[in-house]
């Protein structure tokens, strides 16, 4: 056997591995020391690190508060708070969505807001019992291909595709929270059985399923299908990638008060465990402040909450977006929303 | 020539004589409680449901069908694999086909490719591909280097004493590589299939990409749109029992192992065999296998590089390539330590709670890595809180997860020690600690570093446990490519898609380079 010559690469590995995990060690030991001594602002952040690393960067610029983020998928971070419970080290937690904020409400895992911070944003779009507030809205839109739909044909209502015209050619993202939220929306304010009865329709209509509202807008674009329900900043977002005049996709507002039209908000809140950090609450007070309501008009393309900062360009305003009449903490009622998909085969 | 002993006899003698506990035992069986720290967090949540509700939920008729899809889908992949991946060792380790042991380098590059990123760039290719074939073809595609790099092992160290004896005693060619080497194959190629079955029965995002409803995906989605562990637990539970299911069928098909050899003179190194006119046909058929599993995804990648327009972070992009190595390294040396115990064992033993111990440690390899990362929440914050979010409970993150990747090279190196070079170390006076550290470890320093590289590359590239385990503010590669993902910035995700690439293809490199020096 040749074993000499293969001892020399693995003791070197073996060597590199230890060292490896004394670092770890150390690391760890070092870590928790570091959170003891400096007190950064710990956030949980259900929105990417592209939309708000920049604003969180600058909160720390203006108010020398250090902020520690950790950057996950909504509901991900929303299970793992609930996982966590009153050992959680967060403080902050930001979701793209009412429906989470809700859910960790009922939990009991927040703290309340006091009222001159929930007063910046209008009731619709703020937490029924105060403890948590939108920081930008995000409506629901039809996606169509304006190279293969005239606008002329545009439905009004969300309720006008299952229409067979549209056969094969609607784009929907089923498992996306913002989609169930809106089925929530339906359920709430059409009753169950008319919402069965749509979406029993849709997948009549042969609906096109697809895992997320990027490739739903990428699908239209690409002509593989004409319509798909998403949010409409999605299309800002491949604007800005690869440039307004090289997309067919479009975004189409419903009309107002169509269920079809809801704006859910992105939002925040302070968690139980933060309560008594009065940073954490500075924190959420600036995502209202002008600066980054601006930051999001601008940048992520939704629509800012407080009175006095305008949308992007080519956005209606958002009043006369408006939604179907429902309180926002509903959408939290997920459960039947996930059953009944189950039930007519799109979960 | 050398004398050759492939025994079986004797190996069944020394279990019995030796029978009873040992300290490998302990140190094995505490290896394996770890793997299962998952599964005891699973049935602790199931159980908190009500176990009428826990029937109500797999009772479904849905629940029956998707299991029924994802076990044909992980079996077909597995299956695909070993009948690809066999050959592609065959020609790469034993023929003249051009390119030699190079192929070997190219073979185990898919490794470096997370399945994510191969199902994402053939989905940017052709839109429309989805569904079960492309599920099945990429997956295998990207599971393929499981069999082929053990089986190239096999066949590079296999002495051509055996097929020579089958010769003289009137089998043809093929007929000798039938009965006297294909059985040394199997358990190589067995173990290879089952990672891949099980890699395909915790996989996320290649089957959400490409639209194929497996049971995986439908955890996901009950967890990501209710924040509910509870359902997606019990769920969890049948991925389990189909993972034991896996694991038994395995052991079924990998047969006794005892292939060790003995005799006077080293073994010697195996003859090429000379394809003739098949020569060329063979380095077609390679090239288009390859140029489908690596090809496509890296023109992809290249063309959505040149697409993009914004800068990147050169800061950002080198410390996200610096942690990806320091996670995966710490996670590689943890699960190193607990797979040496559980190999060695599994090579010496054939006592049912070594089975039990063995299967045990695979469980980790079938679960979902975000419920994985979740059981790890729970008992970090339960157990030890001061490691909550720190590298070493993300290495231990890892350990757990792929585990399994290591316990099969360890456990193939350590059945060709023959046991009887360390009862000579015995009967000369050398004590079990002296015995172990001269002949035991340096014979299967190769194994064992095979198994180190297999965990290192796939922590690399590991997702959703790292994102609820990593240190609050610690990017890898592979976050830093979700997050970019998750918003749809394809063009400016894939520098970091690049890197993950180029920095798994190292240890995947080596891997191969490994395989092919133990000839």
């Amino acid at each position: 056997m040749t074993s000499r010559h293969r001892r020399r690469p693995a003791a070197a590995l073996g060597l590199a591995l230890a060292a490896l995990l004394l670092t770890a060690c150390g690391g760890a030991g070092s870590g928790s020391e570091d959170q003891a001594a400096d007190d950064a602002v710990v956030v949980y952040s259900g929105r990417s690190e592209g939309l708000v690393g920049p604003l969180l960067a600058r909160f720390t610029d203006s108010t020398g508060v250090a902020v520690s983020v950790r950057y996950g998928d909504t509901a991900e971070l929303a299970a793992q708070l609930l996982e966590e419970g009153d050992r959680s080290p967060a403080e902050i937690y930001l979701s793209q969505d009412a429906g989470a904020l809700e859910r960790l409400h009922q939990a009991g895992l927040l703290a309340p807001l006091p009222a001159r911070t929930l007063d910046l944003v209008p009731a619709t779009y703020r937490g029924d019992d105060g403890t948590w507030v939108g920081t930008s809205g995000r409506a629901r839109v039809l996606f169509y291909n304006d190279d293969t739909v005239a606008v002329a044909d545009l439905p009004d209502s969300v309720l006008d595709l299952t229409d067979p015209r549209w056969k094969g050619q609607v784009g929907i993202a089923a498992a996306n929270a913002s989609f169930q939220s809106f089925v929530t929306a339906m359920r709430i304010t059409l009753g169950e059985q008319a919402a069965e009865e749509w979406l029993t329709a849709m997948v009549a209509n042969d609906v096109q399923r697809y895992d997320n509202n990027s490739a739903i807008r990428d699908a239209v674009d690409s002509g593989q299908i004409s319509l798909g329900l998403a949010n409409h900043y999605y299309w800002f977002e491949k604007a800005t990638e690869v440039g307004a005049e090289s997309l067919a996709v479009q975004n189409h507002f419903l009309a107002a008060r169509d269920v079809g039209s809801l704006v859910n908000v992105a939002g925040a809140a302070v968690l139980a465990t933060g309560a008594e950090d009065a940073d954490a609450l500075r924190l959420v007070d600036f995502l209202l402040s002008s600066q980054a309501q601006e930051y999001f008009a601008t940048t992520t393309f939704e629509y800012p909450l407080v009175a006095g900062v305008d949308p992007a360009d080519g956005l209606p305003a958002l009043a006369d977006v408006e939604g179907p009449d429902i309180s926002l903490g509903q959408l939290a009622d997920l459960d039947g929303t996930q059953a009944l998909l189950t039930r007519v085969g799109l979960l | 020539m050398a004398a050759t002993l492939t025994a079986r006899g004797p190996a069944r003698q020394r279990s019995t004589r030796t029978s009873g506990v040992t300290a490998l035992h302990v140190l094995a069986t505490a290896a394996s409680l770890v793997a299962i720290v998952p599964l005891g967090y699973l049935v602790a949540r199931a159980g908190g449901l009500g176990w009428g509700t826990v029937w109500d939920v797999l009772a479904q008729e849905r629940t029956v069908a998707l299991a029924v899809r994802s076990v044909g889908l992980a079996a077909a992949v597995a299956l695909t694999c070993v009948v690809v991946g066999v050959p592609v060792a065959w020609l790469a380790a034993r023929t003249d086909v051009p390119g030699g042991r190079w192929w070997l380098a190219v073979a185990a590059l898919p490794l470096a490719v997370p399945s994510y990123v191969t199902a994402y760039t053939w989905v940017a290719a052709v839109p429309s591909v989805q569904g079960f074939l492309p599920a099945w073809l990429l997956l295998s595609l990207s599971c393929l280097p499981y069999v082929v790099l053990p089986v190239a092992a096999v066949l590079s160290r296999v002495d051509p004493a055996l097929e020579d004896v089958a010769r003289t005693l009137g089998a043809g060619p093929v007929s000798a590589f039938r009965r006297a080497v294909s059985p040394l194959l199997l358990p190589a190629a067995a173990a290879g299939g089952l990672l891949a079955a099980l890699y395909v029965l915790s996989d996320f995002g290649a089957v959400s990409l490409l639209r194929f409803d497996s049971f995986t995906r439908v955890i996901y989605t009950s967890f990501r749109a209710s924040f509910d562990r509870t359902t997606a637990a019990v769920l969890a539970l049948v991925l389990v029992v189909l993972a034991v299911g896996f694991v038994l069928l395995e052991r079924r098909a990998r047969g006794r192992d005892d292939r060790w050899r003995v005799g006077g003179g080293v073994s010697r190194v195996p003859t090429q065999i000379g394809l003739g006119r098949l020569r060329l046909p063979a380095l077609a058929a390679l090239v288009a296998l390859y140029g489908l599993a690596l090809g496509v995804p890296a023109v992809m990648l290249a063309v959505l590089m040149l697409r993009g327009r914004r800068a990147w972070d050169a800061g950002e992009w080198l410390a996200a390539a610096g942690n990806t190595v320091l996670a995966s390294g710490v996670g590689t040396g943890i699960a190193l330590v607990l797979a040496v115990p559980i190999g060695m064992l599994a090579a010496r033993r054939v006592d049912r709670w070594t089975r039990v111990v063995e299967s045990a440690a695979y469980l980790g390899h079938a679960l979902p890595g975000v419920l994985v990362g979740l059981s790890l929440v729970s008992l970090g914050l339960a157990v030890l809180p001061g490691l909550y979010q720190s590298l070493a409970l993300l290495g231990f993150g890892y350990a757990v997860l792929f585990l399994s990747n290591a316990i099969g090279s360890v456990r193939s190196a350590a059945v060709q020690v023959p046991p009887v070079l360390e009862e000579v170390g015995r009967t000369l006076g050398a004590g079990g600690l002296t015995t172990w550290r001269r002949i035991t470890v340096p014979m299967t320093a190769p194994g064992i570093t095979a198994g180190a590289l297999l965990v290192l590359v796939t922590a690399m590239k590991e997702l959703p446990a790292t994102l609820m385990l990593r240190p609050t503010g610690m990017d890898t590669l592979a976050t830093e490519l979700w997050t970019r993902t998750a918003v749809g910035a394809y063009a400016e995700a894939a520098p970091y898609a690049v890197t993950l690439v180029l920095a798994a293809a190292v240890p995947a490199f080596l891997l191969a380079q490994l395989v092919g020096r133990t000839a």
